[in-house]
């Protein structure tokens, strides 16, 4: 029987069958309508996802006609990352005029909100000059990272440290004095570099620690619409399952630990998110075919009653990507293609 | 991994209309679809070219809206977003910005 080249969500390569591909997956999509209590991927979506595996192809991309808008999280410190010595600005004119970008942002290289709070007025004048040479949509990113309101890093005790004494009462009250913390310093440093000019702010990784990451996220987002109406606000998540680290915390009436995309994107509409980033995890043990049907079927599940632009959060260890820190082209651009066609999002 | 999403997925940015499709995200909250329609609308152009560079290069020169190539006299940065803002019909915080600290009246 003939076999197909894939991999599995480690990256590594492997050779599966046409069936043991199909069986992949519709069982990837059947777990992600299970968990998510949404419909499961059509015939036709799951014959077409079946078809990308099958391509012998390197590389793939979507049909002429469907492109989408390409944003980039963190870029300004990718190349320096990568030990490539540019300064920000010159990366940022690099992704605009060499590597074709739709939107830039520009970022501090310890990328949260926190570390950035003290710099806030040298992050500042880059910005504004930035803003003078580049022509498309600038933005300013962080992570809310709440862990680093926690000690040995921040002032709060550290649930870590209290969950295991039992002491969850405790844990809980330190959750809540963390998100008093992290909200103020997200809307200080959001609002300095929207009002230094920025086109947007992105919101990265957001619930990464949890539910009290995810509540303190929504509170700055309403706190700075109801200051700037105008300002663009992205969200993008951090996993496709918001934790219950409190367990106890709501927003307008909706416990927050639980939700899946779907649900994290009508509290994100609520607040004025202007574009929502969903983020579904890989199951590293699991094939590329599982994992994408799984994933194509939570995105579809937002950008089928969307209000406004979705761009998957396309990249190492989510929406189908494998979690490698140098991504195989023929896995990523499987990932951007069905997730394009089958879903129709609005960018990635 | 940004070269192969934009390989296999980008509309391409500055080398066709990405940034302008990306405006009407940013600045009216368009989903995809009425975000292409808008721009090319405003372009004079159909929504199969917003993708090209080919025709894009030469809408871009026409409205020197900035291109990828370094061209004498050409619109580059804060110049090019006047002209978009203008062309687009939108706001862009950066040129507001500019405006109020120039004494540049709207």
């Amino acid at each position: 029987m003939a076999k197909y080249a894939t991999r599995m969500g480690d990256g590594f390569r492997v050779e599966m069958t046409e069936d043991d591909m199909r069986r992949d997956i519709e069982q990837g999509t059947q777990d992600a309508a299970r968990r998510g209590k949404i419909n499961a991927l059509s015939d036709d979506h799951l014959k077409y996802l079946l078809e990308i595996f099958k391509s012998p192809d390197r590389s793939v991309g979507v049909e002429r006609g469907k492109e989408v808008v390409l944003s980039y999280d963190s870029g300004t410190t990718k190349f320096n990352r990568c030990n490539v010595s540019v300064s920000k600005i010159q990366s940022l004119q690099i992704y605009e005029r060499l590597m074709g970008s739709d939107m830039l942002e520009l970022a501090h290289i310890d990328y949260s909100f926190k570390p950035v709070k003290p710099i806030v007025v040298f992050e500042q004048p880059i910005l504004e000059q930035a803003l003078l040479m580049t022509i498309p949509p600038l933005f300013y990113g962080a992570m809310p990272n709440l862990g680093l309101y926690s000690q040995p890093d921040g002032p709060c005790v550290n649930p870590g440290d209290l969950l295991p004494k039992g002491k969850i009462a405790e844990a809980r009250a330190s959750y809540e004095e963390q998100i008093e913390h992290a909200v103020k310093d997200m809307v200080y440093v959001a609002g300095r570099m929207y009002e230094a000019g920025a086109d947007g702010i992105n919101f990265d990784t957001t619930g990464a620690a949890g539910d009290a990451e995810f509540y303190a996220t929504l509170k700055a987002i309403e706190t700075l619409k109801k200051k700037y109406p105008a300002m663009c606000v992205q969200m993008g998540m951090a996993s496709e399952f918001v934790l219950g680290m409190h367990g106890e915390l709501y927003y307008d009436g909706v416990r927050l630990a639980g939700l899946y995309p779907h649900k994290q994107l009508e509290l994100a509409q609520k607040v004025g998110v202007s574009i929502y980033g969903p983020a579904i995890n890989i199951v590293t043990n699991k094939s590329l075919p599982w994992n994408l049907a799984r994933s194509v079927t939570f995105v579809k599940a937002c950008t089928d009653t969307a209000q406004i632009p979705i761009h998957g959060c396309v990249g190492m260890g989510v929406c189908g990507v494998p979690l490698t820190l140098s991504v195989p082209i023929d896995a990523l651009t499987r990932a951007s293609k069905a997730l394009v066609d089958i879903t129709q999002l609005d960018g990635l | 991994m940004a070269v192969a999403h934009g390989v296999a997925a980008g509309i391409g940015g500055m080398r066709a209309a990405g940034d302008l499709v990306a405006r009407m995200q940013v600045s009216k909250g368009m989903r995809l679809k009425p975000a292409k329609e808008y721009v090319a609308n405003k372009l004079g152009i159909s929504v199969q070219d917003i993708a090209d560079p080919v025709v894009m290069s030469e809408v871009r020169e026409d409205l020197d809206l900035g291109r990828v190539n370094a061209v004498p006299g050409a619109a580059k940065g804060i110049d090019a977003k006047f002209r978009i803002a203008e062309v687009l019909d939108i706001e862009i915080n950066s040129v507001n910005l500019f405006k109020k600290r120039t004494g540049i009246k709207s």
